[in-house]
């Protein structure tokens, strides 16, 4: 009788020792690879995050540049242009679907938003590609089209079902008694949505802004399609750029094991590692429940 | 007794959907008195009170029959509700500060109506506070979390929300019936203080809170008003059997 409990916690068990092991191991492996760049090739810590230059040699002999500001510079605007973007939209989409008209919200906006979250993302690259880009030409007179700009407007489109379904869930999650202490109060329902479900959905919200983001940063294929590629800082919105995902993307398969771009390539691999631990710890610090104070 | 009639309540009927709630309600309410509804669950005394500042409004399903005036003005006809519900304030059974500071949930009401004034802030906060007998107990918390609060406390602290606006009139739906013995004495006392300046009217299930503290009974059964009357004759002598037996506790 006791056998089957036995077998399930032993199964529980292992499936979670699984996830903490491959968490650590990836983390691990990713720290011993990346610190080849400044161990085994001697570069700084400074020339990685601070310069532009970046030239690494494909060979174990080294001797190029590793600065790989052009593509944390890249990541970071196409990444905060592209949450200025979709998180004003989605707030508002959440509140529409939850607060204003909850009966379409639940039958028809909501799963909707949904299968808006499971399209692939070489579709929305696609896309972006055969229509966006041949736009810019002609709207803004760009000669290439692709640009930092395109970029982030099709990261927000991916990102934005995400914080949708996410602060769609944190406004749902606002206790019903909030709602009739306000309205009992006089309370318009723009009042009611703007100063207490928002604010006692706030922690909410704001995990649903990290995730847009951090499916941004790790977003490589479709901004690859649309970004151009090019490796320089950019200097507007309408340059052409690169992000540490898409160099990733784009020079894994040329380097040559044990070469300096291999490693300089591990690095970059690793920063990324980094940010989204950072972002993760961010979310838990939101939501840690405040001490009473 | 008072003599003034603050609402006058004539061929009530809800309906939800095909249910039907209230049947045929008539009654007045006098101005700074406390009237108790009365009766087993289910009765329609909540129902009924959520039908004087409105809330009703917010039930899809709920469709109000008859006329309800407030100081001869028809609250259906020719009141918005949010313009009413700024004069019939509201307190619920369950306590709901507003997840903010003691001093912002106050503040809500006066803020929402545009008053920016720090200082006339301070001065509504106090007097509502003070108005609701916890001005001593949360002067020095003022701006910490109202969640932190006891249960008691956070009732108070709605009672207090609610008077900030200057209402004529508070609703309180069963607001000691998560709370303890002395909270509930508490809330009663105030009760009948703010009745000087209040029309009180409140829903309970408690028949000692009502013979203690209303001035008034009503009874209700099955979404019918069976009873209406001064609260020690109401207890004393009932004129229906039905209250007789309710008061009696022979069902329930």
């Amino acid at each position: 009788m006791f056998k089957k409990e036995y077998a399930w916690r032993g199964i529980a068990t292992i499936g979670g020792l699984i996830v903490i092991g491959l968490t650590l191991t990836i983390g691990v492996f990713l720290a011993y690879r990346g610190s080849a760049t400044f161990f085994q090739f001697h570069h700084t810590l400074g020339e990685f995050l601070g310069s532009a230059d970046w030239n690494p040699v494909d060979s174990a002999a080294g001797g190029g540049t590793v600065g790989a500001l052009i593509f944390i510079v890249g990541s970071l605007v196409t990444c905060g242009l592209a949450l200025l973007i979709a998180t004003p939209l989605s707030l508002g989409a959440a509140v529409f679907m939850t607060q204003i008209s909850p009966r379409i919200g639940e039958k028809f906006f909501r799963p909707v938003v949904q299968i808006f979250a499971g399209i692939p993302s070489v579709v929305y690259g696609w896309v972006g590609l055969s229509v966006l880009v041949p736009f810019m030409r002609v709207a803004f007179h760009q000669q290439v089209g692709q640009s930092i700009l395109v970029a982030a407007i099709v990261l927000a489109v991916m990102i934005f079902p995400t914080i949708t379904s996410m602060t769609a869930d944190a406004l749902t999650a606002v206790p019903k008694t909030n709602r009739d202490g306000a309205y009992g109060l006089g309370s318009t329902r723009w009042q009611t949505i703007y100063r207490v479900i928002i604010p006692a959905a706030k922690s909410g919200i704001i995990t649903a802004i990290i995730m847009g983001l951090a499916r941004a940063f790790g977003e490589a294929l479709a901004v690859a399609m649309v970004i151009g590629q090019t490796t320089a800082l950019p200097t507007s919105i309408f340059s052409t750029s690169k992000t540490i995902t898409t160099e990733v993307a784009a020079q894994m398969g040329n380097a040559m094991e044990g070469g300096e771009l291999k490693a300089a390539l591990w690095t970059l691999s690793f920063l990324l590692f980094l940010i989204s631990l950072f972002m993760i710890w961010l979310i838990h610090r939101v939501n840690a429940p405040k001490k009473e104070d | 007794m008072s003599e003034k009639v603050k609402f006058e309540i004539r061929n009530v009927n809800l309906h939800y959907g095909d249910f039907h709630a209230l049947k045929n309600v008539n009654m007045d309410i006098m101005e700074n008195e406390i009237t108790a509804f009365i009766g087993p669950s289910g009765c329609g005394k909540s129902t009924f009170l959520k039908t004087l500042n409105r809330m009703q409004d917010f039930e899809e399903s709920a469709r109000v029959d008859g006329t309800i005036k407030m100081d001869g003005t028809d609250i259906y006809k020719d009141m918005d509700g949010i313009a009413l519900r700024h004069t019939v304030g509201m307190v619920f059974q369950q306590p709901n500060p507003f997840p903010k500071s003691v001093y912002d949930n106050v503040a809500y009401g006066p803020r929402i109506f545009g008053i920016k004034k720090k200082a006339q802030l301070d001065q509504i906060v106090e007097r509502s506070l003070r108005q609701a007998a916890i001005w001593d107990e949360l002067k020095d918390r003022l701006n910490k979390s109202a969640l932190g609060l006891s249960g008691g406390q956070q009732q108070r602290l709605c009672i207090a929300r609610a008077l900030a606006v200057n209402p004529d009139v508070l609703l309180m739906d069963e607001p000691t019936s998560a709370l303890d013995p002395i909270s509930t004495s508490k809330i009663e006392d105030l009760a009948v203080e703010l009745k000087k300046d209040y029309t009180i009217i409140m829903v309970t299930h408690n028949m000692q809170q009502a013979a203690r503290i209303s001035d008034r009974t009503a009874f209700f059964l099955l979404g019918e008003m069976v009873e209406y009357g001064p609260t020690a004759q109401l207890f004393a002598n009932p004129s229906d059997p039905r209250t007789e037996r309710y008061i009696t506790g022979r069902f329930g």
